[in-house]
C-alpha cells in the first residue's frame, strides 16, 4: 500500500539550518547535509529544503546546498523558497531537487504552475500554500493565503486557490498553517479537511505537529504526507521513534 | 563502469547521476543516438508528458536507436516515463506512439478513487507467476511519482519478469528480461532498496561488456 510520508523539512540560510517560530526569530541549529544524512538513515521517506534567505547571493549558496544534499539523499529532495520563476524552477533541479515547492510567484501568477508542469511534469511541481485564519470575513473559506514568507495578506481564499492550483498543474499541495507554526499545538486540522476533502493531489501538512497524535490526526484528515522540524531538531524525537509511535497509534508507515 | 544517460530534454538528471556515483560509477549524458546504440549502460529518464518526450527520442533518432540496442539485449534502464515510452501508447498523449518494446498502453489512475499523483513509497512485490530476474528481495517499499500506469492481466508478459504493486487496483512497477530493466518507482530515489536494485542490473551490464569483449577475443582469435 502506499504509506504516509514523514518529510523532516530543513529551513536554510546561507547554507545552514535555521528555525523560528511564526516565521520568526530564525536561529542557527546546524549543517543540511548532517540533518539529511541522519534523517534518511533513521527513515524519512522524502527531504523538504526550503530556502529562507532573502537575497540572490544567497541563492547560489542554496543550489550549492541542494547541490550537497542531493550527493548523499537516495530519497527526494523538495525545494522551495524564492522560486520566481520558471528558470529558478529549472536551476533547481538541475542542481539536484526532485521537486520544486513555489509559493509567492504562482500565488500571483497560477499560470507558472502550469508552463512548469507542462514542461517537467506535474509530480514534480509543489504548490505551497501558507494560510492564516481571519475571523474578518475576508474569505469565504475563512483562511487567507499569505505571501512572502507569511508576511503579506493577498485576500485570496485559501480553498479556492488549492482548487485552483490543483486545476493549473501542481502535483501536490505543501499546506502550512502560519497561526499553528512553530506553536507544537497540533496541525490546523480544520484546514487540513477543507482542502484536503475538496481536491484529489496529495497534501501535505505543516505547522504545528509536536506528537505522534498530532501527525496521526493530520493523516486522519486527508494529508497524505505530514512535514515536520522543530520536532525532531531539538533531539527529542527521531524519525525512526516517530514512525514507531504511529505503528503503535495503527498508522501504516514505511518500516 | 561508464553510465550513459539519455537526455530526453525536461528530466532532472542530478538524481540519476547521483545515485550511479555512489556505485562508483561514471556517468555522462548523450543526446547521440550513436551512443544509445553503442554505450556498455544506457538509462533512459524520464520526466516530463508521454507526447513530448516521444517527439524528442524521434527528432534525435534516438527511438530506432533505442530499439536495436534493447533487441540486441544491451544493458538498458528505463525510469518511470521511460517505462511508458517502452509501450505502445499512452492515455496521457492519445494518438503518439511509443517504442512497442512491450505491448500495452500507460492509463491515468481513477483520481475518483484515490489521490494522483500516486506519489510516495508503495510496496512492490516480485510476481510469481514471472521467470525470476535477480531482484535483490521478494518485497520492498520503492519511491513513485506517476499519474499513468501499465494495469495488466498477470499472465500476458510471460516472458517478463514482473514487480507489482496495488493503487486503485494492481500495476505493473517494474518489468525485466535479460539485461532490460524499466522501472515505474524511482530506484535512484527508493534508499537501500533501489541502490541494491541498481547494483543488480549493473551486474548484468558488467556480465554482459565481459561477455561482448570475449566474443571479440574469440573472434580475434580465429583471424
Amino acid at each position: 500500500m502506499l504509506t504516509p510520508r514523514l518529510i523532516p523539512c530543513l529551513d536554510v540560510r546561507d547554507g545552514r539550518v535555521v528555525k523560528g517560530i511564526n516565521f520568526q526569530n530564525l536561529r542557527n541549529v546546524g549543517d543540511p547535509v548532517d540533518f539529511a544524512t541522519k534523517y534518511e538513515a533513521s527513515g524519512a521517506d522524502e527531504i523538504v529544503m526550503l530556502d529562507v534567505s532573502a537575497t540572490s547571493e544567497h541563492r547560489s549558496a542554496a543550489l550549492n546546498t541542494v547541490r550537497a544534499l542531493r550527493r548523499v539523499l537516495s530519497i527526494p529532495l523538495t525545494v522551495g523558497g524564492g522560486v520566481r520563476s520558471e528558470s529558478d524552477a529549472s536551476a533547481l533541479l538541475d542542481a539536484g531537487a526532485d521537486k520544486v515547492a513555489l509559493n509567492t510567484a504562482s500565488v500571483q501568477s497560477p499560470i507558472l504552475l502550469t508552463r512548469l508542469a507542462n514542461r517537467f511534469g506535474c509530480q514534480c511541481i509543489v504548490q505551497a500554500i501558507d494560510a492564516k485564519r481571519l475571523d474578518t470575513g475576508s474569505s469565504a473559506s475563512g483562511w487567507t493565503v499569505f505571501t512572502h514568507a507569511g508576511t503579506r495578506d493577498t485576500n485570496i481564499d485559501a480553498v479556492d486557490f488549492a482548487r485552483s492550483a490543483a486545476g493549473c498543474g501542481a502535483g501536490e499541495l505543501l499546506l502550512t498553517s502560519i497561526d499553528h507554526d512553530g506553536t507544537g499545538s497540533g496541525f490546523d486540522i480544520p484546514l487540513l479537511r477543507a482542502i484536503a476533502g475538496i481536491i484529489d493531489i496529495p497534501v501535505i501538512a505543516s505547522g504545528g505537529g509536536r506528537t505522534p497524535q498530532h501527525l496521526a490526526a493530520a493523516l486522519d484528515a486527508g494529508a497524505s504526507a505530514v512535514l515536520v522540524a522543530t520536532i525532531l531538531h531539538d533531539g527529542h524525537n527521531t524519525v525512526a521513534s516517530l514512525k514507531q509511535s504511529l505503528q503503535a497509534l495503527n498508522v501504516k508507515v514505511r518500516a | 563502469m561508464h553510465i550513459t544517460i539519455i537526455n530526453t530534454g525536461a528530466a532532472n538528471l542530478a538524481s540519476v547521476r547521483a545515485a550511479f556515483e555512489r556505485l562508483n560509477c561514471r556517468t555522462q549524458t548523450t543526446e547521440a543516438p550513436d551512443d544509445v546504440l553503442a554505450a556498455p549502460a544506457v538509462v533512459l529518464p524520464g520526466v516530463g508528458a508521454f507526447g513530448p518526450a516521444m517527439q524528442r527520442l524521434r527528432d534525435l533518432r534516438i527511438d530506432t536507436a533505442l530499439r536495436a540496442r534493447i533487441s540486441g539485449n544491451k544493458p538498458t534502464l528505463a525510469i518511470c516515463l521511460g517505462l511508458q515510452l517502452l509501450l505502445d501508447a499512452s492515455e496521457e498523449s492519445p494518438g503518439v506512439a511509443g517504442l512497442s518494446i512491450i505491448p500495452g498502453t500507460a492509463v491515468k489512475f481513477p483520481n475518483n478513487a484515490v489521490r494522483v499523483p500516486h506519489m510516495g513509497w508503495n510496496t512492490v512485490r516480485v510476481s510469481t507467476d514471472a521467470p525470476a530476474w535477480p531482484w535483490p528481495t521478494l518485497i520492498a517499499d520503492a519511491y513513485f511519482a506517476n499519474s499513468y500506469r501499465l494495469s495488466i492481466a498477470l499472465g500476458t508478459m510471460p516472458e517478463w519478469s514482473l514487480l507489482t504493486s496495488e493503487y486503485a487496483g494492481t500495476f505493473v512497477a517494474a518489468f525485466a528480461r535479460g539485461s532490460l530493466l524499466a522501472c515505474q518507482f524511482h530506484p535512484e530515489l527508493s534508499g537501500a532498496f533501489g541502490h541494491s536494485l541498481l547494483q543488480r542490473w549493473l551486474d548484468i551490464a558488467k556480465a554482459n561488456a565481459l561477455g561482448d569483449q570475449s566474443m571479440r577475443d574469440t573472434e580475434l582469435s580465429r583471424c
